[in-house]
């Protein structure tokens, strides 16, 4: 099972964002850990500059404004 | 905001006719928006000189001028920002001294993508990559300010004249501002936490390679992102300046915030500002009407200045990196450059 971590301080980019990821996993059919991260000391962790930024398994695959379907449908 | 995509094997070709296309299209509806207005309210049977044919014709100008060169100029800013991102505007900054930092970080501040709600994940992202605070505080506060919404709408309604002056003082206060906050040496003032994350990663780049068409589609989608979201505010913006334009008295706002006003309207511009929180769209069709009805220009673009660039949400956000004394001194340090933006404006124009 993939771990997402949605990285964003909880503007509604960041809330697109993650349903966007939750409707196209489910459309995949692809069991997902989704989390939402907030907490800025735990952001700033995966040194992500602009946010909304996307964690699968712990390493970053995208920071900055949300994230096109094909690129969300290329991570399952 | 781009998303960043993986274009390195783009199979695309760059579509340049199209794009020429669109730019004589663009051409010939910008050279035929006054006869545009004038059939338009022909057809509704009216002429300018009634309060409502100045009105509808204020109106049928207006709108076009401005969705157009909002268009055009969010468009450009969508292809810049993919040469651009915030990681290589900080390997750009990385190291660099007051002064010359200082004017780069304001003048990247205005090409760099910026959306607020990053604005703490970047100003720690800067810092951490050894940017000084002073350069990072100038482009904090020239990236909201100048940005091309308020740019592109200071031109469409009032021409280029002003558009770059606000260019030139905005970069004028990001800098100074910076500069100031830099040679006040408030690094302790910073929370602990971040303070120890200075200077503590390197700030190497790794751009992703991207072609024209990726570049061309990320303007298309800037266009359809910011011009989606700010064309009803444009729209009833000027809906509510054609009205005043045709119906409130000329010298309406002179004596409260003309030329003659006590010197005090200026500060009090200001201070309103800053609990008023809105973004470039929003308030200048207000601003628009405040200068038609008398107001003075600099009193407004002041408060303008102050609306977007000093804003409380921002601040309570801040606050999680920053302690008080240096909000108070960022705060005050920026109302008091617009202070002067304004003064000087009103005393020159």
């Amino acid at each position: 099972m993939k771990n997402i971590k949605v990285l964003g301080t909880g503007c509604a980019n960041c809330q697109n964002t993650l349903k966007l990821i939750d409707e196209v996993a489910r459309a995949k059919g692809v069991v997902v850990q989704l989390e939402k991260i907030e907490d800025l000391q735990q952001i700033m962790t995966y040194a992500v500059m602009s946010t909304p930024g996307v964690v699968i398994d712990g390493k970053v695959v995208h920071a900055g404004g949300v994230p096109t379907r094909a690129k969300v449908e290329s991570w399952f | 905001m781009t998303a960043l995509t993986d274009t390195s094997h783009d199979p695309r070709r760059p579509p340049w006719g199209w794009l020429g296309l669109a730019f004589v299209a663009w051409i010939a509806a910008y050279v035929s928006l006054m006869s545009f207005a004038d059939a338009a309210i022909a057809l509704l049977g009216l002429t300018r000189q009634t309060h409502l044919g100045e009105a509808v014709h204020f109106f049928f100008y207006d709108t076009p001028k401005v969705l157009l060169l909002l268009t055009g100029i969010v468009f450009l800013m969508g292809v810049v920002h993919t040469f651009v991102s915030p990681e290589r505007t900080r390997a750009l900054l990385s190291g660099r001294r007051l002064g010359v930092g200082n004017v780069m970080a304001a003048c990247l501040g205005v090409i760099t993508p910026f959306c607020s709600c990053s604005a703490v994940p970047l100003f720690i992202g800067f810092l951490s990559a050894g940017v000084p605070l002073g350069v990072t505080f100038s482009f904090l506060i020239s990236a909201p300010m100048v940005n091309e919404v308020a740019l592109a709408l200071l031109f469409g309604l009032f021409g280029w004249k002003v558009a770059g002056l606000y260019l030139a003082l905005g970069l004028a206060v990001a800098i100074t501002a910076g500069l100031v906050i830099g040679k006040l040496g408030m690094e302790r003032h910073l929370e602990d936490w971040v303070r120890a994350m200075q200077a503590s990663q390197s700030a190497d780049y790794v751009g992703e390679e991207m072609h024209w068409p990726a570049r061309i589609d990320a303007g298309v989608a800037h266009v359809r992102d910011i011009v989606g979201k700010v064309w009803p505010w444009i729209l009833a913006g000027i809906g509510v300046g054609a009205a005043i334009h045709g119906y409130v008295p000329q010298d309406f706002m002179a004596s409260i915030m003309g030329r003659d006003a006590p010197w005090w309207s200026l500060p009090a511009a200001v201070l309103l500002g800053v609990p008023m929180y809105s973004n470039a769209a929003g308030i200048l069709p207000v601003v628009e009407a405040l200068i038609g009805k008398g107001a003075a220009l600099g009193t407004v673009l002041a408060f303008m200045m102050s609306v977007i660039a000093l804003s409380l949400p921002e601040m309570i956000i801040l606050r999680k990196v920053l302690k008080l004394p240096l909000i108070i001194t960022f705060a005050g340090v920026v109302a008091f450059g617009i202070l002067i933006v304004g003064y000087v404006f009103n005393a020159v124009l």
